[in-house]
């Protein structure tokens, strides 16, 4: 089964801070050479870290959904900063 | 330089019980929430129950915007393509006063919030708390991301989430385990009022619950739930983020399996999707409660782990731990006594008095025996399925047989130790 999470986020409301991610990769080498699994890419809910085909993980953080996944799950590398958006950015709940 | 009584960050649930109960016994409050408008971040299934919002607020039932009033929970064991159900539906709840509702957290939040305003409470949205201020161990005030934007108070009540980084800055709290906390996903679909009715056996006003265990969740420790509002139909699944890492299944994959499970498929068919949302759920339970108050802070609602996860309840620990913070506060400033970890002891007091904490101890070994066997969420509702059938199945085969059969795959499948096993692990956590 293939699904299209841009699709899904598409739904949503955000106020994207441009230029201002509030999340960052520490070390992006750690992702590349210590990290075998790169869970990230994968449990993502909203799909903003790619496993690119050259070993590298990417991260753009405009559909965020503010979990916190990310950072929990890198714990051993503890590689993700993770901070809120600045207030009022990010992502908008219309329900919740 | 202003200083408040208290301040609480965040407008969830927690923090505006919190800071209404505050504002209503008089006290200067400021309350900071980094959405756009209170209920902009907050994400919930959602049920609201009614007893811990009434002691807050006795007549919400009039004003405050509620969808379906809950009349009937299904409870589903699922196979790949079959489900077994046992299904609690009564007229009793559909008597005045009602006890639970499914509702929209964004509606209600600002709804929630407008009352906190009302009380007295100077609420600032659009504003992100940044770090907390301290002066050797104390916590004197916050800092926030406006500028010129530190501010001052006896009192700061950490209502600010799962998340908490607060706490976590300051040292109060270590980092989140993946095995402590649940990744919930879940799509609000909307359908025409008549058509949930119809679908679902209700008329105006009342509401179903569906909650799931079994193949959904593809041997990963979680649930899955369906919630019927008003004109639209929530459906969601969440797992322990734990089990999410190592099986490395992406939340909405599982999901959108979930909704082609052939028994769910038919209920939100033409359902039109409006909102994908992703929340994680402190599920640590008492084990995993960290410090929650010290001097000059306090800690609230799903910051401090305050979940019940195996009865799937939240927002009413996080109203009633809001409000017994508040009531800490109110009553050592009426004996003029001092914000001090000593002096704030009373809030542990009065929680371990509450539901909130008998409940917690209740279920204490609760997520260590869900981890430890998974096969309460895969084996079993396999077993289950295959069994009903097998003895639905009318194929000649006599009855006593079929019995032997699927004893047989019992047995099979954990060994009959085993069985009694899990039993004995069941009843031990849960009595």
């Amino acid at each position: 089964m293939n699904v299209n999470v841009e699709e899904k986020l598409f739904q949503n409301r955000y106020k994207v801070d441009h230029g201002r991610p509030h999340i960052s990769i520490v070390n992006p080498d750690v992702c590349t050479n210590e990290c075998k699994t790169q869970p990230c890419t994968k449990i993502c809910p909203a799909a903003c870290y790619k496993a690119e085909g050259n070993g590298t993980v990417s991260l753009i953080s405009d559909g965020c959904l503010e979990c916190g996944t990310c950072r929990i799950i890198c714990g051993e590398h503890a590689n993700v900063d993770w901070s809120y958006p600045r207030g009022g950015y990010g992502i908008l709940f219309k329900f919740g | 330089m202003e200083k408040f009584d208290a301040i609480v960050v965040g407008a969830g649930p927690s923090g505006n019980a919190a800071a209404y109960t505050l504002a209503k016994a008089g006290l200067s409050v400021i309350q900071i929430e980094r959405g756009e408008y209170p209920g902009s971040k907050n994400v919930q299934g959602a049920i609201l129950y009614s007893d811990a919002l009434e002691r807050i607020f006795p007549e919400f039932r009039d004003e405050a915007p509620l969808e379906r009033h809950i009349i009937e929970q299904r409870m589903w064991l699922l196979d790949d393509d079959s489900h077994i159900a046992t299904d609690y539906r009564s007229d009793a709840f559909n008597k005045q006063p009602y006890n639970r509702y499914t509702i929209l957290r964004a509606q209600f939040d600002k709804w929630f919030s407008q009352k906190v305003s009302d009380a007295g409470a100077l609420v600032i949205c659009e504003t992100t708390v940044t770090d907390l201020i301290l002066d050797g161990n104390r916590v004197v005030g916050v800092r926030t991301d406006r500028e010129n934007g530190d501010l001052f108070a006896d009192v700061v009540v950490l209502a600010d989430g799962v998340n908490s980084l607060l706490a976590k800055k300051a040292g109060f709290h270590p980092e989140l385990k993946a095995g402590d906390v649940a990744l919930a996903v879940k799509e609000i679909l909307f359908l025409p009022q008549e058509t949930v009715e119809s679908r679902f056996n209700v008329k105006e006003g009342e509401g179903v619950v569906i909650e799931m265990i079994g193949k959904i969740t593809q041997g990963m420790m979680g649930t899955g739930f369906l919630y019927t509002n008003n004109e639209s139909i929530t459906i969601g699944v969440g797992c322990m983020l734990s089990d999410f890492k190592e099986s490395g299944v992406s939340p909405y994959l599982l999901l959108e399996k979930m909704k082609a499970h052939p028994s769910i498929k038919p209920l939100i068919q033409g359902g039109e999707m409006k909102e994908y949302t992703a929340h994680l759920i402190p599920e640590g339970g008492l084990k995993a409660m960290p410090q929650i108050y010290g001097d000059g802070w306090m800690i609230v609602g799903d910051s401090g782990m305050f979940v019940n996860a195996v009865h799937r309840e939240g927002s009413n620990l996080a109203m009633t731990t809001g409000r017994l913070a508040a009531e800490t506060i109110i009553d050592l400033r009426q004996a003029g006594k001092q914000m001090t970890r000593d002096n704030l002891a009373v809030y542990r007091a009065k929680l371990d008095d509450s539901f909130v904490m008998k409940d917690l101890a209740k279920y204490k070994d609760m997520p260590g025996v869900f981890h430890a066997n998974p096969q309460f969420f895969t084996t079993y509702p396999e077993l289950v399925n295959n069994a009903a059938r097998h003895m639905l199945t009318v194929d000649g085969v006599d009855k006593k047989t079929k019995e032997r059969e699927i004893l047989k795959s019992f047995t099979a499948s954990r060994s009959l130790f085993g069985l009694m096993g899990d039993a004995f692990k069941m009843w031990r956590a849960m009595r």
